[in-house]
C-alpha cells in the first residue's frame, strides 16, 4: 500500500482512538470511585454536542463572529453544564442506590439516558434531524502524497490528547486526584482519613462527564454532524474500551479506547471481508481479548471484577 | 320496571342519533416517527393527517374518518408490533403504511394474515409488491427499479465512467446496489470498488481512504439521510473529490440542512415529479402550509397523502369493509389523484413511468432541468 494512504488510516484510527479514549475514560473514573456502570455516559456526550451548537447558534445569532471567541465560549459552557449534569446525575440517581445491588445503578442510569436522548429529540428544533456542526477551526489541509491532513484535524488530535494528559496530571498530582485515587481504594478507610466522600464521588463525576462534553464538542468538530442518537454507539464503544483495558484503571481505558480504534480500521482496511462486518469484528476480537483476560489487560490491583 | 328502563333506553337511543350524523371509520398511518429517518415519517404522517382533515371537513362525504398514528421507529421488530397491533383491531379498516423498505417486508406477511388492507407510501424495495402476490398490498410510490435504470442511464450520459458504491446493508442498501450495479454495467459504466457498511455507522474514514485510492469520478451512495449526510461530509475532510450520487433515500430536506454547502451539487433520483410540479401538488402545499405543522411534508409526504385519499374513496364507496375495501382498491385504474394518474397494476404496484432528477444547488433540491448544472452555468465537476 502508498505510505501516504498507509499514514492516512493511521491518523483516522488515532483520530477515533482519541474520542473513543475520551468516553472511556469516564466509564473507568466512575466504576473506579463506586463500582457503578453509568450507563447514560454517551448521551451526555450528545448532550455535550448539543448545548454547544446551541451556544453557537446563540452566539451566531447575537452577531457574534470570532470563531475562536465562539469556540471558546463553546467549550466553557459545554464543558461547565456538562460537569454540573454529571455531578447531579450522582448525586440524585447513583449516590442513593449506594447500598443497592449494581445492577439498579446500571438500569436507572439507562433510562436517564433514554430520558436525555428522546428529550433532545423533541426539545431541540428538528431534534431528529442530522444537524450540521459550526466549522470554527481552520479548515486548511496539509497535503503529503496521497496523505491528507487537515488542520481542524490535527488541532482536535491535540486537544484531545491535551485533555487525557491533564486528567492523568490531576489524577497523580494533585489533592483532588490523591482524594479520588483513596475513595477509589477503599472507600471506608478514605473517609476514616478525613476525605469527604460525597464531595469526591461528585467531583469525579463532574471530570468524567467534562470529559464527555469535551469528547461530544471534537466529535461534533470532526464529523462536522451531530444526531440525537451519537451517543449510542459511542457509549457502547467507550464502555467495552473502558472494560477490555480493564475497569478502574485509567491507562487501561486510554490503550482500550485505541485498540478499539485500531481494530475497527483494521477491520474495515485489511480484512479481505466488507466493510460493513469492522464492527463484528472489532467487538468479536474484545470478546476474545475479555475471554483471555478477564479482568482486562491493565487490571486494577485489587482485581475487582463486574 | 324493565319496560320503564326500555323506555329510558330507548328514548336516549332515538335522542342521541341525529338524523345526518356520520358514523366513524378509522384508518391506520404507520411510518417512522422517531429515529434518524423520522423526518420522513412525520412528513408523512402530517400529509396523510391532511388528507383526513379535508375529508372530514366535507360535509358530503360519507364517513367520518380518524387517523390511528402508529410509529414503527424504521425497525422491522417494532414495524411488526404495531402493523399487528392495526391489523388485528377490526375496527382498523385499512392502513397507510411504511417508509422503510425493510420494515415493509417484514410487516406485509402480518397485513396478509389479518386480512388489513395496506397502501404503502414511501418504501421502494420492488420485493414489497413482487416477491409475494398478496392481494391485502399496494403501493402508490414507484420502485427502486425504475430509479436506478434512470439514474445509471443519466449518469453515464454525462460521461462519467468510474463509480464507487458505498450501501447499507439493508435490504434497502443491497436492494438499490443491485439494480444500479446490473444497470450501470448495460450502460458501459465502471464499478472500481463496493462497500457495505452499517445504517447507524459513525466514521467512514476507513471506507473513504480506500476509496481516494481507487479515485473514482462518482460516489453512489445506496442508503438514508443521516449516514449520507455523515459521508458526504467526510469526504470533504479526507479530500476524496467526487461527485456524489444518492438515492431517493437523501432527497429530503433534512439531507440539505445536515450539510449546508457542503450539498452543493449532490445528485439523486426519485420516482414521479416534486411537489410543486404535481397535478395537485400546489393545492396540496398551499393546505399542508394552511395547518401549520412543525415539520416539511418532505419527499414522500405527496403520497402518503394521495395514499390516505384513495383508501378514503374506495371506503365511501363500498363502505368501512376490509373485504370490499380490498376488492375496490385491487381494481384501482386510472385513479386521479395529486401524484398523477395511480394504476395498479397485476401485483398492486402503481406505474410511475416518471423518474425525476435532483441536483441541490444553493440549499435546494432543483429538478435537474431547471437547474444552472442542466444549463452549464455551473458543473458538478469543479475544474
Amino acid at each position: 500500500m502508498d505510505p501516504g494512504l498507509l499514514a492516512q488510516h493511521a491518523f483516522n484510527g488515532l483520530m477515533l482512538g482519541v474520542i473513543y479514549a475520551l468516553v472511556a475514560v469516564g466509564f473507568t473514573l466512575f466504576f473506579g470511585v463506586l463500582d457503578v456502570i453509568k450507563f447514560s455516559h454517551g448521551d451526555v456526550v450528545m448532550l455535550g454536542a448539543f448545548t454547544a451548537l446551541a451556544v453557537s447558534a446563540g452566539l451566531t445569532g447575537a452577531g457574534v463572529m470570532s470563531h475562536p471567541l465562539v469556540l471558546l465560549a463553546m467549550l466553557v459552557i459545554a464543558i461547565t453544564l456538562m460537569a454540573v449534569v454529571g455531578a447531579l446525575l450522582a448525586r440524585l440517581l447513583v449516590l442513593p442506590l449506594r447500598g443497592a445491588p449494581a445492577i439498579n445503578v446500571l438500569l436507572i442510569t439507562l433510562m436517564a439516558g433514554t430520558v436525555i436522548r428522546e428529550g433532545v429529540r423533541l426539545f431541540y428544533p428538528q431534534g431528529s434531524n442530522p444537524k450540521p456542526f459550526p466549522r470554527l477551526l481552520p479548515g486548511g489541509t496539509i497535503e503529503i502524497g496521497s496523505f491528507t491532513l487537515r488542520h481542524d484535524s490535527a488541532i482536535l488530535f491535540v486537544i484531545g490528547v491535551a485533555a487525557i494528559v491533564g486528567v492523568y496530571l490531576t489524577l497523580a498530582r494533585t489533592r483532588l486526584g490523591l482524594a479520588i485515587r483513596a475513595v477509589a481504594q477503599d472507600p471506608e478507610t478514605a473517609a476514616a482519613m478525613g476525605i469527604p466522600l460525597t464531595a469526591t464521588v461528585l467531583a469525579t463525576f463532574a471530570i468524567g462527564s467534562a470529559l464527555a462534553a469535551l469528547a461530544g464538542v471534537v466529535n461534533g468538530l470532526y464529523y462536522s454532524e451531530i444526531s440525537f442518537n451519537l451517543g449510542l454507539l459511542l457509549g457502547a464503544i467507550g464502555f467495552s474500551a473502558a472494560v477490555v483495558g480493564g475497569l478502574g484503571n485509567v491507562y487501561g481505558a486510554i490503550l482500550g479506547g485505541f485498540l478499539f480504534a485500531a481494530l475497527q480500521t483494521i477491520g474495515a482496511v485489511a480484512l479481505p471481508f466488507a466493510s460493513a462486518y469492522k464492527d463484528v469484528f472489532a467487538f468479536a476480537a474484545v470478546i476474545v481479548l475479555m475471554a483471555l483476560r478477564p479482568a482486562g489487560l491493565l487490571a486494577e490491583r485489587s482485581a475487582e471484577r463486574i | 320496571m324493565k319496560f320503564a328502563s326500555l323506555f329510558v333506553a330507548l328514548v336516549i337511543a332515538l335522542a342521541g342519533l341525529p338524523v345526518e350524523a356520520k358514523d366513524t371509520v378509522r384508518i391506520a398511518f404507520i411510518g417512522p416517527l422517531t429515529g434518524g429517518v423520522s423526518a420522513n415519517g412525520l412528513g408523512g404522517r402530517n400529509s396523510a393527517d391532511l388528507a383526513v382533515r379535508l375529508r372530514n371537513a366535507d360535509a358530503k362525504a360519507p364517513y367520518t374518518y380518524e387517523l390511528v398514528v402508529l410509529d414503527d421507529e424504521c425497525k422491522p421488530n417494532v414495524g411488526v408490533q404495531v402493523a399487528t397491533k392495526a391489523a388485528a383491531d377490526n375496527g382498523i379498516v385499512a392502513g397507510v403504511t411504511h417508509y422503510c423498505s425493510t420494515v415493509a417486508m417484514a410487516a406485509v406477511e402480518v397485513y396478509r394474515k389479518f386480512g388489513l388492507p395496506v397502501v404503502v407510501w414511501g418504501a421502494v424495495l420492488p420485493d414489497i409488491t413482487y416477491a409475494n402476490d398478496y392481494k391485502e398490498v399496494h403501493r402508490v410510490n414507484g420502485t427502486m427499479i425504475n430509479q436506478n435504470e434512470a439514474a445509471a442511464r443519466f449518469m453515464t450520459g454525462l460521461k462519467f465512467k468510474r463509480w464507487a458504491v458505498i450501501h447499507d446493508t439493508t435490504d434497502y442498501g443491497k436492494g438499490h446496489n443491485k439494480y444500479f450495479s446490473e444497470d450501470l454495467a448495460k450502460n458501459g459504466g465502471q464499478i472500481l470498488g463496493t462497500f457495505g457498511v452499517t445504517a447507524d455507522q459513525q466514521d467512514f474514514s476507513a471506507e473513504l481512504t480506500k476509496i481516494k485510492e481507487l479515485k473514482p469520478e462518482v460516489i453512489y451512495f445506496a442508503g438514508l439521510t443521516p449516514i449520507g449526510v455523515r459521508i458526504r461530509s467526510q469526504m470533504d475532510k479526507l479530500g476524496v473529490k467526487a461527485v456524489f450520487q444518492g438515492t431517493s433515500g437523501i432527497v429530503s430536506d433534512a439531507f440539505i440542512e445536515g450539510l449546508g454547502p457542503l450539498a452543493e451539487g449532490v445528485v439523486a433520483f426519485r420516482e414521479g415529479a416534486p411537489a410543486e410540479k404535481l397535478p395537485g401538488g400546489r393545492a396540496f402545499l398551499d393546505a399542508y402550509t394552511k395547518q401549520k405543522y412543525p415539520d416539511d411534508p418532505e419527499a414522500y409526504g405527496p403520497f402518503a397523502f394521495a395514499a390516505a385519499t384513495l383508501i378514503m374513496d374506495a371506503i365511501d364507496r363500498v363502505g368501512p369493509d376490509r373485504k370490499k375495501v380490498r376488492a375496490e382498491l385491487n381494481r384501482t385504474r386510472d385513479y386521479d389523484s395529486i401524484v398523477g394518474k395511480i394504476t395498479f397494476d397485476d401485483r398492486r404496484q402503481n406505474a410511475v413511468p416518471l423518474i425525476t432528477r435532483f441536483v441541490v444547488q444553493d440549499g435546494k433540491w432543483l429538478v435537474w432541468e431547471d437547474s444552472d448544472y442542466a444549463s452549464g452555468k455551473r458543473a458538478l465537476v469543479k475544474k
